[in-house]
């Protein structure tokens, strides 16, 4: 229902986006993960024994990216995920993954992810390269990703959005899995978000 | 002789007392135990079930039991008046520590929202979860207040050596058989 409140709230609001433009514009590749919206999921998926698969994800996490199609080779992107915000559906077992005989999120309570190139292969396509830290170790990882869509949302915001995952071996982040079969000594992280452009 | 008189416990009493002993010994032991198990122990996922289903029912019994504790007469306490203020802190302080080590146990299974199946005979549902390291942060005080309970325990039961044996007083005697009750003081 439109009220003389809500006129003057869209006035202001109007205000406000004449006033912000030439600054959004200025920086038209700089995006921030929508977290308020939970629009963007860190997940894992790794073998249980060999039978099945466990599927997880990080919950507290915040994100940051450079895109701009016109400019592709300085795309960038980072990440801050809070370890201890691990979720399998299972408080026990979070609490062991979290435990020293796993991520130790004690000792190391954030992974973070900061690319340092990115190279596009095909149309939305591109293989993003980056130091990833986990359990303390930073090693250096590929991980392909994909264009989603991007345009502007029905809230005056504009998006654009990504996909990507890459397997870990997690023997290189100091984790040991030893004692446990073969399909258990890496996993597959899956990312994606949508970032709405600052 | 079910119910506490001035003078001595009741069977419903003494029998709560004693199967408390023993949940909390077994309890403790079996919790020491079974964090240290390898993921490949056969008791890897019994020893906890067991572990979650005693705890339940020990909960239960517990409110029972302070229940009961509070609607029935207390038998007088011997000694003089500062040891029996003592005993008395004592005594609420390991009635404390039993609460605390076994919501917090609780806690930490019921975390992120499951309940905790007792037995298979019934389920005891989540009601406090979702917080931010509730897991963690709840198992530390599970550790911590069985511990000190343990500890207190031990204490609580020398106590009662040292009235018996060295004090000549009927206050192990009261806790084992409620004939004491019928007694007048």
């Amino acid at each position: 229902m439109l009220t003389a409140n809500t006129l003057k709230k869209t006035a202001a609001a109007a205000a406000i986006t004449a006033v912000m433009l030439p600054f959004s514009q200025a920086q038209a590749d700089s995006y921030t993960v929508d977290i308020e919206g939970n629009h963007a999921f860190v997940q894992f998926k790794i073998s249980h024994l060999g039978f099945s698969y466990i599927l997880g994800s990080f919950e507290d996490f915040s994100g940051e990216f450079n895109y701009d199609p016109e400019n592709l080779e300085n795309a960038s992107v980072d990440f801050d995920v809070q370890v201890a915000s691990l979720n399998s559906n299972h408080a026990e077992r979070d609490r062991h993954i979290l435990s020293e005989d796993f991520l130790d999120a004690d000792e190391y309570p954030t992974a973070t992810f900061e690319s340092t190139g990115f190279e596009s292969t095909d149309d939305n396509e591109g293989v993003v390269t980056g130091e990833l830290t986990l359990h303390g170790q930073t090693q250096t990882i590929e991980m392909p990703v994909t264009l989603l869509g991007e345009g502007d949302d029905p809230w005056g915001g504009y998006r654009a959005g990504f996909e990507g995952s890459t397997t870990l071996v997690l023997s290189e982040f100091g984790i040991d899995m030893q004692k446990f079969p073969e399909s258990m000594r890496e996993l597959e992280l899956y990312v994606t978000f949508e970032g709405i452009r600052q | 002789m079910w119910r506490n008189t001035r003078s001595g416990w009741g069977w419903v009493s003494i029998a709560l007392h004693w199967l408390s002993a023993l949940a909390i010994i077994g309890l403790f032991a079996l919790g020491w135990w079974m964090t240290g198990l390898d993921y490949y122990s056969g008791w890897y996922n019994e020893g906890p079930w067991i572990h979650r289903s005693v705890g339940v029912l020990l909960l239960l019994a517990t409110v029972g039991r302070l229940v009961w504790r509070l609607f029935q007469p207390t038998p007088h306490a011997e000694g003089g008046r500062f040891e029996a203020l003592a005993a008395h802190l004592g005594h609420l302080a390991l009635y404390a520590l039993l609460l605390v080590a076994l919501v917090s146990g609780y806690l930490i299974s019921t975390a992120k929202g499951g309940g905790i199946s007792v037995f298979g005979w019934f389920e005891l549902p989540a009601t406090v979860y979702g917080f931010a390291n509730q897991a963690e942060m709840a198992g530390t005080v599970h550790w911590y207040s069985s511990l000190t309970l343990l500890v207190l325990a031990a204490g609580h039961a020398l106590v009662s050596f040292k009235h018996h044996w060295l004090d000549k007083r009927l206050t192990l005697l009261r806790m084992l058989s409620a004939r004491y009750a019928r007694r007048n003081s």
